[in-house]
């Protein structure tokens, strides 16, 4: 069988949520629940209200993301 | 979510199986130089019909065959066609079938003709490896340890584990959870459950396991065009290890 890609999405963060948890509004409008990747954590990339970034979203739940990428 | 499936469960999927495996070998025995793969393709429905079942690929996400048949530099998912086989090549036919709402799913790679030494080693150690995989597939071992003992075997020959395709659960579905990947890290992934069943599927290329899909949607191809093949079985993990449910004794 063809291995389940990862959906990659650009969006917007809307709201800082405990435990480095954000709300994501995604170009297409939706509103996810997305979490910081742990390389991203590592490194100490801080992520505020306003920024865009880019999510990782698997096909079976699209409610979900994972961010992987804070646009300069 | 990996399902663990009853013995009665069990026996269904092999009663599937058979069939698979039935349809394999027939198809096997008509593969020669001059026939086209749409030929092999309506034997294997007729036969599959026969015996009570229906062909599980067929209209899966639109696909239009009863079986794949992916020929030299196809990986997988080969549509059946007009395409005359010719000797010297080697084709992948993959087969599945649903009876009675369980699925069993199974390939094999043939030679056409008279075939180069080194196709044939090619054959050869794929299927080898399915073997290596097969044998990690017991209880207490993790999903990785399949795939990473096919991947081990198959790269000291130089060939290619295409990264792109893996195995899956199989039962009631097609596809089901978990992924099984044929490359990685030993130990890694759930651990492997008495009635688990699993279609584990090495995939492997004489060049690079890079694969690109056709325009047509479905087919695979090696992303040099050196050939590619296919051996797979469904597995129901037993208490004393692996029971290959697409095979008759």
């Amino acid at each position: 069988m063809v291995k389940e890609k990862l959906i990659k999405v650009d969006g917007t963060i809307k709201e800082n949520l405990p435990n480095a948890s954000f709300r994501v509004v995604l170009e297409n409008g939706h509103e996810v629940l997305a979490h910081v990747s742990g390389k991203m954590r590592m490194h100490f990339i801080k992520i505020l209200p306003g920024d865009k970034v880019t999510l990782e979203l698997s096909p079976y739940d699209l409610s979900k993301g994972r961010i992987t990428y804070r646009y300069k | 979510m990996v399902h663990i499936r009853t013995s009665e469960e069990i026996e269904k999927i092999r009663e599937s199986g058979r069939i698979v495996y039935e349809t394999i070998m027939l198809v096997g025995r008509e593969i020669r130089p001059g026939i086209t793969t749409r030929r092999l393709d309506r034997l294997a429905d007729e036969f599959i019909r026969s015996q009570g079942g229906r062909s599980a690929f067929k209209g899966y996400r639109g696909f239009p065959g009863s079986i794949c048949t992916s020929i030299n530099e196809q990986v997988v998912h080969g549509i059946p066609s007009d395409r005359v086989l010719e000797s010297g090549e080697i084709i992948s036919i993959d087969v599945g079938v649903r009876k009675n709402g369980y699925i069993g799913d199974a390939a094999r790679t043939f030679a056409v003709g008279t075939v180069a030494d080194d196709r044939l080693r090619l054959m050869r150690v794929t299927e080898e490896s399915l073997n290596k995989g097969i044998a990690q597939a017991r209880p207490g071992n993790h999903l990785s340890d399949i795939g990473h003992a096919i991947q081990v075997y198959v790269e000291r020959f130089g060939y290619g584990v295409v990264r792109e395709l893996v195995g899956h659960g199989v039962g009631r579905e097609l596809h089901e959870p978990p992924e099984i990947p044929n490359y990685g890290e030993p130990g890694r992934g759930p651990v492997l459950k008495v009635g688990m069943c699993l279609a584990i599927e090495p995939m492997i290329t004489m060049g690079t396991y890079e694969v690109r899909l056709l325009r047509d949607g479905w087919t695979v191809v090696t992303e040099d065009r050196l050939p590619s093949a296919h051996y797979e079985h469904t597995i129901a993990i037993g208490p004393d290890g692996p029971q290959i449910l697409t095979q008759v004794a």
